[in-house]
């Protein structure tokens, strides 16, 4: 036991890869274990509780009948109609709040006092302000998602190191040169790194925005659900958000190294 | 409250010679080389540079940083060039100056590299070679193998006495390793603690080319009793001033 935990227990220590993979395994397994245990085991009612095979069968029924997919599609353009917007706005306004105090004069304060608002708190005003269509469930991911950017960004461009602007102004950069060629290249990870953190908060804001007068999406199908106790449905719902979520990760992660082979 | 780093600074750094600038932790050393490159401003004084006044940074003064300031998503190639580029000059002269001095500090072969994949003292030849390859007036380095473990660090001073003796640059090398500053230099500027002034400059006499052989010699031995003296003071003053901090 003493050497167990001296081996596989000690702060940022590497464990060996067959270990991390069997504790993985072990863990995800559990709760599967669980799940069936108290699904198939009648602990739970499946009112509440539906069990694997119930599950996947909803997951059929929903690819058969077309809604997964229509459901699915609709919340990802959402999503990336909201996210791409707010990116494109607070990418460059980020680094600009980062790098230029008079920048960081005319955002910042805004910006702090929007960011703690909850996004449903603005759903009236936005009701208001650009109806019930998809433009609403665009306006709810955008701003839940910009003002983050903008403060994470920021920090970004803060982070890029003065003796960097610095060694290229002694090689003969002009200011306009050392923004172009080196500040900006700088944030670059940085950038991707808060756009993947960032995409996944998306995600989160997805059943809030499908929560007005929606009538496609994932966030709808899990609502629309729970009103007939259907919760193999809410189940399937989830899971795909989750598994979308896990796939939108990975691919930033492949993005990453593919387009910024020389971060570390 | 702004603190005086610097006070009553006079020094004038010879064309074609190695100047060391040696002082205590803290003594605004670095502060005088930013001076110099023009990073910060003076609040009163003047820098000439053959015989004009320094107002900014320019390509006449390029500088090598104790931090590693390579830039990442370039490679050991266009890191070397980035200056001749934003300079305007055409890709293939570009080029072979580049290579040129990436063979000076013994990195053919490394110029496809990004900097994550090389070494702290690969970094700092990189840098040196971009420095120099933008052929400056004057070459300013501040601590620039301050960070470098103390066999890499000698070779790094074994290669620079090797560029230096080929090519007589003038150079303005800022350190607090006393060592150092008697193998590199023609005269060694030892600063007060702050604020910083000169205190005394001292004319190393040894004879060039230079090798780490010569630490141990004794008329190296004489020098390094002297500077270790005079910084010793200052040391011992600076922890003096600092105790009855009032509150």
């Amino acid at each position: 036991m003493a050497s167990f935990l001296d081996a596989y227990v000690a702060p940022k220590k590497d464990i060996p890869r067959r270990a991390y993979l069997t504790v993985s395994t072990l863990v995800a397994a559990s709760i599967l274990a669980l799940w069936c245990a108290l699904s198939y085991g009648g602990v739970v009612r499946s009112d509440f509780l539906p069990t694997p095979d119930e599950v996947v069968t909803a997951a059929i029924n929903g690819i058969n009948d077309g809604s997964l997919l229509v459901n699915t599609a609709v919340s990802v353009t959402e999503i990336m109609s909201g996210f791409v917007i707010a990116s494109i706005f607070a990418v460059p306004l980020g680094i600009l709040m980062g790098s230029f105090k008079i920048a960081e004069a005319a955002l910042e304060p805004v910006t702090n006092f929007v960011r703690y608002l909850p996004v449903s708190a603005l759903i009236p005003l936005l009701i208001l302000w650009v109806g019930i269509d998809i433009e609403e469930k665009i306006s709810v991911i955008f701003i839940g998602t910009f003002f983050q950017q903008l403060i994470l960004i920021a920090d970004v461009s803060r982070g890029v190191s003065q003796d960097l602007l610095d060694v290229s102004y002694t090689l003969g950069a002009n200011r306009r040169t050392v923004v172009a060629r080196v500040l900006i290249p700088a944030t670059l990870p940085g950038v991707m790194d808060t756009l993947r953190v960032t995409l996944g908060w998306a995600w989160t804001y997805l059943v809030v925005a499908e929560l007005v007068a929606a009538n496609k999406g994932l966030g709808y199908f899990i609502l629309n659900s729970m009103r007939g106790l259907f919760t193999d449905q809410i189940f399937l719902g989830i899971m795909v958000i989750g598994l979308l979520g896990l796939i939108t990760d990975q691919v930033f992660k492949l993005l990453r190294n593919w387009l910024l082979p020389w971060a570390v | 409250m702004p603190v005086t780093a610097l006070e009553n600074i006079s020094l004038n750094v010879e064309d074609k010679e190695f100047s060391v600038i040696v002082g205590p932790s803290g003594c605004g050393k670095t502060s005088l080389l930013r001076l110099v490159a023009g990073l910060i401003e003076p609040t009163e004084g003047t820098i000439t540079l053959d015989n004009t006044a320094i107002s900014g940074p320019s390509k006449d003064r390029g500088m090598v940083f104790q931090s590693y300031t390579l830039f990442p998503w370039l490679t050991v190639q266009d890191n070397v060039e980035f200056g001749l580029q934003i300079a305007g000059i055409p890709a293939a002269q570009r080029r072979d100056t580049a290579s040129r001095f990436i063979g000076q500090v013994g990195l053919n072969g490394f110029e496809r590299l990004y900097p994550r994949q090389l070494s702290g003292g690969m970094m700092q030849r990189v840098a040196l070679a971009r420095a120099l390859a933008n052929d400056p007036a004057i070459l300013l380095m501040d601590e620039p193998f301050g960070a470098l473990d103390s066999q890499t660090r000698s070779l790094m001073q074994e290669l620079l006495l090797d560029i230096w003796q080929a090519s007589h640059k003038t150079v303005l090398f800022i350190t607090h390793d006393i060592d150092e500053s008697i193998l590199l230099g023609d005269r060694v500027y030892v600063m007060t603690a702050r604020p910083g002034r000169i205190k005394e400059m001292v004319e190393i006499a040894l004879p060039r080319p230079r090798t780490v052989d010569m630490l141990t010699t004794d008329a190296f031995m004489a020098i390094k009793r002297r500077i270790m003296h005079l910084i010793h003071e200052e040391a011992m003053r600076s922890i003096a001033s600092e105790r009855p901090r009032a509150s």
